[in-house]
């Protein structure tokens, strides 16, 4: 698949945006006044940024609003609803402690669980697609989920949770690599299901059906960075997890602790990246590619 | 609205058969003409006359070569555009319902005023069938020419796909694949027709008819024994010629 800078973006900072604003939400730190509104406006430039960096890949972007309608079947309407309703409830759960210093904890809760479920159905978006085996698993909404409270609790200073969660989910991930990696074989879907030319014999891609390229290899059939998957792979594990956790550990202070925020952003855009460049659509079978 | 309607008893669809396609893409220049001239954003090209020419198109042709484990190669040409499938997956992603399933005949449409160009339908057809285009910023897809099938002010002739009017190999078939009784049905009976990526649970409408098997050479010739061209056994004035022109300086040895 085509790794999109805007849909990485988005998928890194909303992320981590809304990772933050899951902790808020749940009373782990209970800023008030002018401290509150530098917390929630760090989780709102997150959340609310990587969102806009998403519509920069729509061919139609004025019309998102039609979006929010299909909730019944699409993921990504679902998506767009519950990322409203998180930023509604966190901005009045925000209002009470910058302006009232009080914590409408119920509000909160529910702000809280909403923001998570922000990131659930954005994960279920590709969990969903059946035409890219990769994706098709449970590790899929287990590693979004992951990263984000944990990126949230490295940005909201919680040095044990956040170094649990970051070490699980570098275990995780290193798991969905290694199963991801013999997916699409077997999915069972081939050149031979592909064609339906199986019963004849062995079939390869002669003459494809234009000299150029097109849309659907532009964005499908992504094979240029993959080379470099392995090494990509131990930098992401090393910048997004590693690190931050040995930062962690050191004596406390908040250049360390800033570090740890910079490299683990910086790791998790590396595994962005490599969540889509490595995973293989299976319409790459029909120009004998993938 | 994207939920898919219950399944049509009409399912208009097309029906390809491989054995007659000879690959001269006429179907894809006759759909990408009415497409660019009729219903919906035209389809656009991109540095057509430079150097990395680009553009949409709702049906390409593939050619594929076939190995058998014993015998000679086949090269089968391959054209692919929507198969309107009955369980749409292209259709359910949609977020905004401009991608939908018509409950009257089962074509599988874009309403392109609702479409964001998100491009998550092309992400969930497997069989890449969709192009989002790069002028128009919307979704376009095979739209069953829903504008000639049942167009009143054509002659009775032309109310078929542009592609299936064009072919000249009679390779295409257009039909309504949920009565049993028709055409196209009983070509898909007679012939094995199948799915394309049976195992993505898509229930395409659209069918492939597969090549028949090729003629056998026979393992003789009556004749061949009489017609033995080279002289292999070097004698006579053939024999000379060989060893006097081997002799010569570059000659074959």
């Amino acid at each position: 698949m085509h790794p999109a800078s805007s849909v990485i973006l988005f998928n890194t900072f909303s992320g981590l945006g809304f990772g933050l604003l899951f902790w808020l939400g749940m009373g782990a730190i209970v800023p008030m006044g002018s401290s509150a509104f530098i917390w929630f406006a760090i989780a709102y430039i997150l959340a609310v940024g990587g969102l806009i960096a998403s519509t920069f890949h729509l061919g139609h972007p004025e019309r998102a609003i039609k979006a929010f309608s299909q909730w019944k079947t699409s993921w990504l309407s679902r998506e767009g609803i519950c990322a409203v309703f998180a930023l509604i409830v966190m901005a009045i759960y925000g209002a009470g402690l910058v302006f009232f210093e009080t914590p409408l904890a119920l509000l909160g809760i529910i702000g809280g669980i909403a923001s998570l479920g922000v990131v659930f159905t954005t994960s279920m978006i590709y969990a969903q697609m059946k035409t890219v085996p990769r994706w098709r698993h449970w590790t899929t909404p287990a590693m979004y989920l992951t990263l984000s409270i944990g990126g949230g609790a490295l940005l909201s200073g919680q040095v044990l949770i956040a170094s649990v969660l970051l070490i699980v989910g570098a275990l995780l991930q290193v798991f969905a690599w290694m199963t991801g990696d013999t997916r699409f074989k077997a999915s069972g879907t081939n050149m031979e299901t592909a064609t339906g030319l199986g019963h004849i014999g062995k079939v390869r891609a002669f003459e494809p059906p234009h000299t150029g390229t097109n849309y659907l290899m532009r964005e499908f059939v992504h094979q240029v960075g993959r080379k470099h998957a392995e090494k990509l792979r131990i930098i992401t594990i090393g910048l997004a997890f590693v690190l931050p956790v040995i930062l962690l550990l050191l004596p406390f202070s908040h250049v360390l602790a800033a570090f740890a925020v910079l490299s683990h952003i910086a790791g998790v855009l590396t595994l962005r990246w490599l969540f889509f460049a490595q995973a293989e659509h299976v319409v790459g079978l029909y120009y004998g590619k993938r | 609205m994207t939920q898919l309607p219950p399944p049509s008893a009409k399912k208009l669809g097309l029906v390809i058969d491989l054995d007659t396609c000879v690959g001269c893409h006429a179907c894809v220049v006759s759909c990408k003409g009415w497409n660019t001239e009729n219903y919906g954003a035209p389809l656009s090209d991109q540095d057509a006359y430079g150097a990395n020419p680009s553009g949409t198109f709702l049906n390409r042709v593939h050619s594929y070569e076939v190995q058998p484990e014993q015998g000679e190669a086949q090269l089968i040409h391959f054209p692919k555009s929507c198969l309107h499938c009955e369980d749409a997956p292209c259709v359910t992603v949609c977020p905004t319902g401009a991608s939908y399933k018509r409950a009257e005949d089962g074509i599988v449409l874009v309403n392109e005023s609702d479409c964001i160009g998100c491009g998550l339908c092309a992400w969930a057809c497997p069989y890449g069938a969709r192009e989002l285009d790069a002028k128009e910023g919307v979704m376009k897809k095979c739209t069953l020419c829903v504008d000639r099938i049942y167009n009143e002010n054509l002659p009775e002739e032309d109310r078929q796909p542009a592609c299936v009017r064009t072919c000249p190999s009679g390779a295409r078939h257009f039909g309504d694949l949920g009565d049993e009784n028709s055409d196209v049905s009983k070509l898909v009976a007679e012939r094995g027709g199948f799915d394309l990526m049976p195992e993505q649970g898509t229930k395409p409408v659209n069918k492939y008819l597969p090549p028949r098997p090729k003629d056998e050479m026979p393992e003789f010739d009556v004749l061949a024994p009489y017609l033995e061209p080279i002289a292999s056994d070097g004698k006579g004035f053939v024999g000379w010629l060989d060893k006097a022109l081997s002799a010569m300086p570059g000659g074959a040895k």
